[in-house]
C-alpha cells in the first residue's frame, strides 16, 4: 500500500478523513477546554483568597 | 476495600489521587488510541462491501458506546447525590454531560458522514438516529437546566431527576434496531451470540473502545478535579493547594 492509496481510501478518503478530523478536534477540546478552564479557575479562587485576607 | 471508598470520598484525598490517576489514564489512552488506529487503518483489510468507509466505525462505535455509557455514569452519580446527598457524586455527574454530550455529537456525526456514501443520505427518521439525537437533547436539557437554576443544591437535585427520567431512551437506543426496522444496521458485537465481525476488525474496535473509556475518565477526573476547588473553596487544603 502505497501513502496516496492510504490517503485516498479506496475513493473514500473524504469520508473517512472528515470523521477522523472532526474526532480529533472534538476529543482535544475536551482536554483543553477543562486545562484552561483549571487554570482561570485557580487564577480566580487565589484573588478571591488574597482579598479576603486583605480585609 | 470501604475504607478506600471512604477515603475516595474526602475532598483532599481524591483531589490527590485523581491527579495520579489523570497521569495513568492518559498514558494508556495514547498506548491504546495508537495501537487501534494502526491496527484499524492500516493492518485491517477493507470490508467486502463497504470498502475503506467501514473505518469510520472505529470512531463511531466507541463514541455510540461512549454517549450511552456515561449517561449510565451521569444518571447513576445523580441517584447516588439524591438519596446519599454525596457531593463528590454530584460533582462527577455535572462533570459528565458536556463530555457526554460530545460523544453523542460524535456519533451523530460520523454517522451522518459514514450514511451519506452507504445509504445515500446524510440522514433518515430511523429509530436509532432519532433516539440518539434525544440522547442529545437530554444532554443539553441536564445542562441548560443546572444552568437555570441558582441555588446550587435545588440545581443538582433537578438535574438529577431529568438524568433518572431520561435512562428510558438507552434501552430504546440499544434495541430499536430490533424493535423497529430500520436503516442502521443491528447489532454485530454486543449480542448474546459469536460477534459476526472478524477478528481483524474487533480487535482495533475494542482496542478504540477502551481508548475512549480511558479518555473519558481522564477528562471526567479533570473537569472533577476544578469544580472540586470552586465548591471547597472555604476549606483549608484548597487554600494550600492555591498557594502553591
Amino acid at each position: 500500500m502505497t501513502f496516496a492509496e492510504f490517503i485516498d481510501m479506496g475513493g473514500y478518503g473524504t469520508y473517512v478523513w472528515s470523521s477522523y478530523g472532526i474526532a480529533l478536534v472534538v476529543l482535544a477540546a475536551n482536554v483543553v477546554v477543562p486545562l484552561l478552564n483549571a487554570r482561570k479557575q485557580k487564577r480566580e479562587l487565589a484573588g478571591k483568597l488574597r482579598r479576603m485576607e486583605n480585609s | 476495600m470501604w475504607q478506600f471508598f471512604h477515603k475516595l470520598a474526602s475532598p483532599k484525598f481524591f483531589y490527590d489521587f485523581s491527579s495520579r490517576l489523570i497521569f495513568w489514564f492518559s498514558v494508556l489512552t495514547i498506548i491504546l488510541m495508537a495501537s487501534g488506529l494502526y491496527m484499524g487503518l492500516v493492518e485491517a483489510p477493507p470490508d467486502y462491501q463497504q470498502k475503506d468507509s467501514y473505518r469510520i466505525m472505529f470512531i463511531h462505535v466507541p463514541a455510540a458506546w461512549m454517549s450511552m455509557f456515561v449517561y449510565m455514569v451521569m444518571a447513576v452519580t445523580g441517584a447516588i447525590n439524591l438519596i446519599w446527598r454525596i457531593k463528590l457524586a454530584d460533582i462527577i455527574s455535572m462533570s459528565c454531560a458536556p463530555i457526554g454530550a460530545s460523544f453523542t455529537f460524535l456519533a451523530l456525526i460520523t454517522g451522518s458522514i459514514w450514511g451519506k456514501p452507504m445509504w445515500g443520505t446524510w440522514w433518515v427518521w430511523d429509530a436509532r438516529l432519532t433516539s440518539e439525537l434525544i440522547l442529545l437533547f437530554l444532554y443539553l436539557g441536564y445542562m441548560a437546566l443546572r444552568a437555570s437554576i441558582e441555588d446550587k443544591t435545588n440545581a443538582s437535585r433537578a438535574a438529577a431527576v431529568l438524568a433518572l427520567v431520561g435512562v428510558v431512551n438507552i434501552p430504546i437506543i440499544h434495541y430499536s434496531v430490533e424493535w423497529w426496522n430500520t436503516l442502521h444496521q443491528g447489532p454485530t458485537v454486543t449480542k448474546l451470540d459469536k460477534p459476526s465481525i472478524h477478528t481483524s476488525m474487533l480487535i482495533p474496535l475494542l482496542l478504540m473502545a477502551f481508548a475512549f473509556k480511558t479518555y473519558f475518565a481522564s477528562v471526567l477526573l479533570m473537569r472533577a478535579r476544578t469544580e472540586l476547588l470552586v465548591r471547597e473553596f472555604r476549606s483549608g487544603w484548597v487554600k494550600k493547594v492555591l498557594s502553591e
